[in-house]
């Protein structure tokens, strides 16, 4: 006879299949659970579903504007892979985003009357710089006085966002903009260049790829990938292996932050052209999920942007169509992250019935 | 400067630190067991709109804390739910709690926007805020339920060689620190505001977080940060009002840098950090090892 509950057995191996599953089952569950929220709301739930993840990018617009959101998400996202390969809890891609769009879009207020080829390059480099050295103080913290990273790293954000507030409404503002808190716009030559005429994907999206396929690379084919590996599965292992544990929590929050300084100037250099307030609808955090669903991927990350981008987009159209707040994107976006995390027992578990006689 | 000001800025003061207060409180409670909870903000929120909806509807202001507080619980059950019993991380799972409740709370309110209410007068909070501070301080330092947490936090697993449920004291120390925040949510929706606004907590429950490591997850330390923090804040509105220019963002941003200076002093020196920060935080609890 055997027990009426299962119970949870740890696996020796983590399982390949259920790695590729779990994500899966996680969208299929979040989907079930949203069309009974829109059918608690008195919505035809095919009709909102429809609304929700199909409406939005049946147009080439649509589709493009998907990948204008996914550009942000999976740069992040892969920058945050180096960090929770190695274990270390970097959840301040947000602010390390907005110190990079303050660096490169600072050169970009600086020269807003230049037009020269060399200053799209600039900003994209002082964004990974600005974005870099933000993401290097909870690297310091950590390795100097053994401070534990999540909290500093979360407090970053808020400084850094009053940070960018600070100047949009003060130094910064722009002279000409009726005192609206936001800077000058950037010259011709400080913008993204589009990828199509009539659409807003941007140059953003090459960069994009070019910097997943670099760290693809750097997962599979060097002893640096190798040693993230290693210390994120087993911390004494690598240690006894010889690796350098500071250099490598460096490496990772610097490679994080410029990516989402990266991010962050090519969304102000990119659709927005300025400086405000409000350059990125939680990015930073959203990427998380990102990371999370596509389990620290590159192949999976560039699939998981595409699906949460959805969210945001479907969001847009819900509002619009279903009068429902944008924020109901959230719902998704948590709801998939609370599957995931959740379905994830089944990657490291079994779940045994126990023999009682 | 007269006396009345003082004493006008002092209510002020009260008034607005008090859901910093019940937030914190809560997430120490939480912390203490061992458990970092990270969706602070969305329970807030939560809470928040689901008193306001009652309210609105029933016209009970204990009807309208009550289901806040319901709602706090069945939050905060959910996150512990997947931490406890299906392992999951701790600190992603409290960020999709956060980035839940922040759509959730949008989409229940949205109809009640501008919906105008009769505030509730605030005083019954305010000292109910301290009351339960002390409270919270006698329960770990007094009593032996306060100790048997304490040391789950520290060492979960001594603690279940010793024979207390690691997972039980955890599940009602999460649905605790759940409940508080709720009650702060709704404290600012109907007292303090008095109105629904998306996203109304502003960061608070942010600040909250910061304030059990501001204050070195004492309880008492709580009730101290809390008004410096909102000091601050409220000194900062008020010397704007009276015509002074400087950046306010500085003033906002200054919790935010005293608690990055707090935890690198408590971590800098490690018999400070074992005095300190409970000693499993995040850390899950799995039985068969």
């Amino acid at each position: 006879m055997n027990s009426l509950f299962p119970s949870i057995v740890s696996r020796s191996q983590s399982s390949g299949l259920m790695n590729f599953f779990v994500p899966i089952i996680s969208i299929v569950l979040t989907l079930i659970t949203g069309s009974i929220i829109f059918v608690l709301l008195g919505f035809d739930p095919v009709y909102a579903l429809y609304t929700f993840f199909i409406s939005p990018i049946s147009s080439t617009y649509g589709i493009s504007e998907l990948f204008v959101k996914a550009t942000p998400l999976a740069l992040i996202a892969i920058g945050l892979s180096y960090c929770f390969k190695n274990n270390i809890y970097n959840i301040g891609a947000e602010g390390q985003l907005t110190m990079g769009a303050i660096f490169g879009g600072g050169i970009g207020i600086l020269f807003h009357d230049t037009n020269a080829f060399w200053l799209l390059p600039l900003m994209i480099f002082g964004g990974a710089i600005g974005g870099a050295l933000w993401g290097l103080i909870p690297a310091i913290l950590k390795t100097k006085f053994n401070t534990n990273e999540i909290l500093t790293s979360l407090m970053l954000v808020y400084i850094a966002l009053y940070i960018l507030d600070y100047l949009v409404v003060g130094p910064w503002k722009d002279p000409f903009g009726y005192s609206f808190p936001k800077s000058r716009p950037f010259s011709e030559s400080g913008r993204m260049p589009l990828l199509f005429d009539g659409l807003r994907v941007h140059f953003g999206l090459i960069i994009t790829l070019f910097l997943i396929f670099v760290s693809w690379f750097i997962f599979s084919k060097t002893i640096f990938g190798f040693q993230l590996k290693v210390s994120g599965y087993s911390p004494k292992a690598a240690r006894y292996a010889g690796f350098n544990q500071t250099t490598l929590v460096f490496f990772a929050f610097a490679i994080c932050g410029a990516f989402a300084g990266i991010a962050g100037l090519a969304e102000v250099s990119g659709p927005i052209g300025l400086l405000y307030r409000d350059i990125s609808p939680n990015y930073g955090f959203t990427a998380i999920i990102v990371a999370f669903l596509g389990r620290l991927h590159p192949i999976g990350i560039i699939f998981a942007s595409l699906v949460i981008a959805l969210t945001y987009l479907g969001a847009e159209d819900a509002q619009l169509f279903l009068q429902i707040p944008s924020a109901v994107g959230f719902i998704f976006q948590g709801l998939v992250l609370f599957y995931l995390l959740g379905a994830e027992l089944l990657i490291n578990y079994k779940l045994t019935y126990k023999k009682l006689l | 400067m007269n006396f009345d000001l003082i004493l006008g800025i002092l209510q002020i003061v009260l008034i607005a630190t008090t859901p910093l207060v019940f937030a914190g409180i809560g997430e120490l409670v939480t912390e203490k067991s061992g458990v970092l909870n990270l969706g602070v903000e969305g329970m807030m929120l939560v809470g928040a709109v689901s008193a306001f909806i009652i309210l609105v509807i029933t016209g009970s202001y204990f009807l309208a804390f009550f289901v806040s507080i319901i709602s706090g619980i069945i939050m905060s059950g959910l996150f512990a739910f997947l931490v406890l019993f299906l392992m999951s991380n701790q600190i992603a799972t409290g960020l999709a709690l956060t980035i839940f409740g922040i759509g959730l709370s949008s989409m229940l309110g949205k109809q009640y926007i501008g919906t105008p209410i009769d505030g509730l007068s605030p005083w019954f909070f305010v000292i109910f805020s301290f009351l339960i501070v002390f409270l919270v301080s006698y329960f770990f330092y007094k009593t032996k339920a306060g100790l048997i947490l304490r040391a789950v936090g520290e060492s979960h697993n001594s603690a279940h060689a010793l024979g207390y449920s690691v997972i039980k004291i955890r599940f009602l120390s999460i649905l605790f620190g759940g409940s508080m925040c709720a009650l702060a949510g709704s404290y600012i929706s109907i007292c303090y505001a008095p109105m629904w606004q998306e996203g109304m907590t502003a960061g608070r429950g942010w600040i909250a977080l910061a304030l059990v490591v501001f204050a070195t997850w004492k309880p008492e330390r709580v009730l101290i940060g809390a008004y410096i923090f909102g000091g601050v804040t409220i000194l900062q509105m008020n010397l704007q009002a009276l015509g002074l220019r400087f950046p306010g963002q500085f003033f906002s941003m200054a919790p935010y840098i005293a608690t990055i200076i707090v935890l690198v002093l408590i971590s800098s020196n490690k018999l400070r950090i074992k005095l300190s920060a409970p000693a499993s935080l995040t850390i899950p609890f799995y039985k068969g090892r």
